[in-house]
């Protein structure tokens, strides 16, 4: 699945990139990536929109291939991947049921037909993110957070020991948000690697024990009780924007912190003298 | 009943070239209706019709050396599409131009020296036929072939058919878990000219995607499930040429275009009955709005 990709020999990090560059046709998205993400680690990645959060994503599951440097796996390790709602047709004419088998892919292949087990993990993982009621509805039908829970419960049909959330929480009312939380929660307690983009810095401070603040490059990286401060203003709890950012948190890594600044008030050019 | 009989049977029974043309048309509904469904999915339905102008010239071409044969007529527009095709998907990857732009560019220049080629070469006559089709006109090599068509189309189909969905619903995943993306897309693209040639024998290079698209899209007020759609489609491409058929029988019209036609009348039909259409969707909304007005009041 992972050409480019070679494996790790240290068996302490899931995932390691080294001076991974990224990018599309005409612009640069991610630079000199370096870093590694610790096996059975949970991992919040933040930072503005455009800074790159996705595109990492991208990379990791091979959709983007590196302009330079590459990113490597632990041994034995199946990723799954959520992307964001708006990547999706939900237009689509498919059932939830349908929907969810899309997550036995890996095991069952293109061939591979779906057996009576593979039914009954299928049911299991819809009736655990309490969708059982809407089985057989259409996803056209359901509404933003009941399809959030079917794409969680297509994670869950995955069974991967890497899983990649790409703004699960956006645009999802706070009942739906606590019980994927707690299911993001479960995943962790069962030594999965996660990581999960986020803009909402209260969820990250909370649930979150790592987290990595991205501008094109990680500019913060570690523990997020380190990163953050234990206040955070309800009114100023999304990163989208560096006065919010200001506001509603402290980094304790100062340099860190002005290059973030510097990058949202004046232009993404000014990374480049940190 | 024998009124019946008389009407819808017997102009099948009593001449050959009907039954031929029932038979090529049922066959191009198999086969061409499901591709119709996949490209109405994919938001490609508008590049379905640029396609089946891509292969005019690979049909000219064919004419222009052998006269009015189906095999190298079919043989050439089979190359001329998949050349549109992956030459429209370079260009939008190599420049600014987006695939749909760089495919109506290359079609519009396609369909100019098909007809240049054709008319020049031949008489109206002739390019009425390439363009239009004559689905009276069928013979067993032509029938054979769409046969041919039908077989490899349902085969692949069945082969990727989960691909397909998953390609099409949730792309970015798709890529998550499988590399064969750009295969798929390669299989589907070639499938749709297939079906194009396919259907061009019956319903020339102008009108056969109608066979494609109208029934797809007429099949998506009925049903919401992708299977179902498919099955429904075909059922509505029977339908359409059926009474394409014998409405050219009884009123003297143009063949090709009476197919269409009834499927341009189920269409419509689709689009104000369909369960998901106006009457029904509408009148269903305002119950629930109504429901909801209920439950609040209580």
């Amino acid at each position: 699945m992972y050409g480019f990709a070679k494996m790790i020999s240290n068996l302490i990090n899931a995932i390691e990139f080294n001076e991974l560059t990224l990018g599309y046709r005409d612009s640069l998205a991610v630079t000199e990536f370096s870093g590694a993400i610790k096996l059975g680690s949970l991992t919040a990645v933040v930072g503005a929109n455009g800074s790159g959060k996705s595109t990492i994503f991208k990379g990791i599951i091979g959709a983007l291939k590196p302009i330079s440097g590459n990113i490597l796996f632990a041994s034995h390790q199946e990723i799954a991947y959520l992307p964001q709602r708006s990547e999706l047709d939900l237009s689509f004419p498919a059932r939830v049921f349908d929907f969810v088998s899309l997550g036995l892919w890996s095991k069952r292949g293109l061939l591979g037909r779906i057996t009576s087990s593979d039914r009954q993990c299928i049911a299991n993982a819809i009736e655990k993110v309490g969708l059982s009621e809407v089985l057989h509805k259409t996803i056209d039908n359901l509404s933003g957070g009941q399809m959030q829970r079917a794409m969680f419960a297509r994670v869950i049909v995955q069974d991967a020991n890497i899983i990649l959330l790409d703004e699960p929480f956006n645009a999802i009312d706070a009942n739906t948000t606590i019980d994927l939380i707690d299911q993001v929660k479960a995943w962790h307690n069962e030594k999965r690697t996660i990581m999960v983009i986020m803009h909402d810095l209260n969820l990250v401070r909370k649930y979150f024990p790592n987290m990595i603040l991205m501008a094109q490059k990680p500019l913060a990286w570690g523990e997020t009780s380190k990163l953050l401060t234990s206040q955070i203003p309800m009114a100023a709890r999304c990163s989208q924007s560096s006065e919010e950012m200001e506001s509603a948190c402290e980094v304790n890594n100062y340099v860190a912190f002005q290059s973030i600044h510097r990058q949202y008030c004046k232009g993404k050019n000014d990374v480049s003298t940190l | 009943m024998f009124l019946l009989y008389d009407l819808l049977v017997s102009p099948f029974v009593e001449f050959g070239f009907m039954r031929r043309a029932l038979g090529g048309a049922i066959l191009l509904s198999i086969g061409s209706c499901p591709i119709g469904v996949f490209l109405m999915l994919r938001r490609m339905s508008l590049t379905g019709d640029a396609m089946s102008h891509a292969i005019l010239p690979g049909v000219a071409f064919g004419f222009l050396f052998f006269g009015l044969q189906i095999l190298p007529m079919a043989l050439g527009g089979m190359v001329a599409g998949i050349i549109v095709a992956l030459v429209s998907g370079l260009v939008s990857r190599l420049t600014i131009l987006k695939e749909d732009a760089s495919l109506a560019s290359l079609y519009l220049i396609s369909l100019s020296i098909g007809v240049i080629i054709v008319s020049s070469h031949g008489s109206t006559i002739d390019l009425m036929h390439v363009l239009f089709g004559s689905v009276l006109a069928l013979n067993n090599a032509a029938l054979i072939l769409i046969a041919e068509i039908v077989f490899i189309t349902l085969v692949l189909l069945f082969i990727f058919w989960r691909g397909l969905v998953a390609e099409c619903l949730d792309p970015l995943f798709f890529r998550s878990v499988s590399k064969l993306g750009g295969v798929i897309h390669l299989i589907f693209l070639i499938l749709v000219v297939l079906n194009l040639v396919g259907g061009f024998l019956a319903l020339g290079t102008l009108l056969s995607v109608g066979l494609m698209i109208l029934p797809a899209t007429s099949a998506r007020f009925w049903s919401s499930r992708v299977e179902i759609i498919v099955a429904i489609s075909v059922g509505i491409g029977i339908c359409s040429c059926l009474s394409g058929l014998l409405l050219s029988y009884y009123a003297s019209l143009a063949t090709g275009p009476a197919i269409i036609l009834s499927a341009g009348v189920i269409y419509v039909a689709s689009i104000i009955f369909g369960p998901s259409g106006i009457l029904f969707n509408s009148r269903f909304k305002l119950t629930q709005i109504n429901n909801k007005l209920k439950r609040k009041i209580k």
